[in-house]
């Protein structure tokens, strides 16, 4: 696989943990991120069942596991505040998608289809 | 009748059924009777109880949150903090500490367990609480300041700052999310204000689910009663919640809630109906008071022989 663009690594919400799975239009709560590797052209997925369940945050969560795991963008359905938030700090990219599945979104990507999201899309839920 | 204090939360699933307007009128009467009451304005993004009850304030003080702050020199971005975190509040990415305010609850821990000592909490005022008496009822009310969010601390605040009165009557803000919750926490029953519509009926089944969860008694008074259907009568059957009050649909009440003045005085003609309400709710409440919690009926002469 060729290098995406600047990124090495890149990361799709995910229902299933095959690159063909459907993907998940959440961030926080989706079940599986599968993370594309542009060096090797490999497809990671690492389960998100820790913080799909937390009572609060589990956007804050999410991002921070995608940062930890070197993730230098996601593609995902929608994204609140919070996780936008951390995800900016840590200089992530956030691209909104809503194809099928998980590749068809790399795929949309890699064709420079999606656009970059610049603020949250949807409302946290305060306290 | 027992002398046990007695806090009633008055809660509607949504704004607009008339909740301050019951609760004020509630405040008087049970006042009538000789007891001591406070009203406690718990609707802090948009208090109005004030408006009916025109107290005197004698005192203001400031509703805080205790918040961790980053000392940024100090932090090494080891994320300690983070993983401490009972509640999310903290993120730290590339060696960025971020807190959300809106999750953190100023436990402490992070401060505590920062291995750099990077972390110190700091008070930030989030509203007001003022203190006062008005119509012969003691008033308190907490004041979200604009742009905060923290309803629930200055909810907390007015609750703390309640005095020991007979009966306390909480004001609740409308809805079933976490500051109604807070409000309604430990209280000892629960007035469910609602109109028989469509709305109104789907409202109170959401605020019967809350107040089930928090495992509180509770009952319905029925505003505008002749003015929907009777669906919200047969719901209250089949469930088997009292409704300790109904007010009809009467244009009178409107215009006096408009020129600020409390329904009983302005409309004598009520105060019977919520002297009625009153006894039916008072007995109500005392009997779903938990055994031991109750004590024995005041009676001087055996306290003072034994
Ligand atoms: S625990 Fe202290 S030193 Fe470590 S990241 Fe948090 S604030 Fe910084
Ligand atoms: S004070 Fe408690 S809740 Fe708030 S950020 Fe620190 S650990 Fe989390």
């Amino acid at each position: 696989m060729r290098r995406i663009g600047k990124v090495m690594k890149i990361a799709v919400t995910s229902t299933g943990k095959e690159s063909a799975s459907a993907m998940d239009a959440r961030f926080g709560r989706t079940r599986w991120f599968m993370v594309a590797d542009a060096e090797t052209g490999a497809w990671e997925a690492h389960a998100n069942e820790q913080n799909m369940n937390a009572v609060q945050g589990a956007g804050i969560q999410a991002a921070q596991l995608l940062v930890n795991l070197g993730v230098e963008a996601v593609i995902t359905g929608h994204v609140g505040p919070k996780a936008f938030r951390t995800l900016k700090a840590a200089g992530v990219s956030i691209y909104l998608s809503e194809a099928a599945t998980v590749e068809e979104a790399l795929r949309l990507f890699r064709e420079n289809r999606l656009s970059r999201v610049d603020q949250a899309d949807v409302e946290g839920h305060w306290s | 009748m027992m002398d046990r204090p007695l806090k009633i939360a008055v809660a509607s699933g949504k704004g607009g059924t008339g909740k301050t307007t019951v609760a004020v009128s509630l405040a008087l009467t049970a006042a009538a009777t000789g007891k001591t009451v406070q009203y406690l304005d718990c609707d802090v993004e948009e208090p109005n109880g004030h408006i009916f009850l025109k107290p005197q304030i004698h005192s203001r003080f400031p509703a805080t949150v205790r918040l961790p702050e980053v000392i940024e020199k100090k932090c090494n971005g080891c994320g300690v903090c983070a993983d401490i975190c009972a509640y999310n509040a903290i993120a730290v990415v590339k060696e960025k500490v971020l807190i959300f305010p809106e999750l953190c609850r100023g436990c402490g821990a992070c401060s505590l367990f920062c291995p750099q000592g990077a972390l110190v909490e700091i008070s930030r005022p989030v509203g007001t609480v003022e203190i006062g008496a008005g119509a012969g009822v003691a008033f308190i009310r907490g004041v979200l300041s604009i742009g905060q969010i923290m309803s629930p601390a200055v909810i907390a605040a007015v609750k703390d700052a309640a005095g020991d009165q007979e009966i306390t009557l909480l004001d609740c803000p409308p809805g079933t999310s976490c500051p109604v919750i807070e409000a309604v926490r430990d209280a000892d029953a629960v007035l469910l204000v609602t109109e028989p519509t469509p709305f109104g009926l789907h409202d109170l089944t959401l605020a019967v689910e809350m107040t089930r969860a928090l495992e509180k008694p509770f009952c319905v008074v029925l505003n505008r009663f002749d003015l929907g259907d009777d669906k919200t009568v047969a719901y209250c059957r089949e469930e088997n919640i009292p409704i300790v009050l109904s007010i009809a649909d009467d244009r009178r009440i409107a215009e006096t809630y408009a020129r600020g003045e409390i329904l009983i005085e302005a409309l004598p003609s009520y105060a019977p109906v919520f002297t009625d309400a009153w006894e039916r709710i008072w007995t109500w409440c005392i009997g779903r008071m938990p055994e031991k919690e109750v004590p024995a009926p005041a009676n001087r002469e055996r306290t003072a022989t034994s």
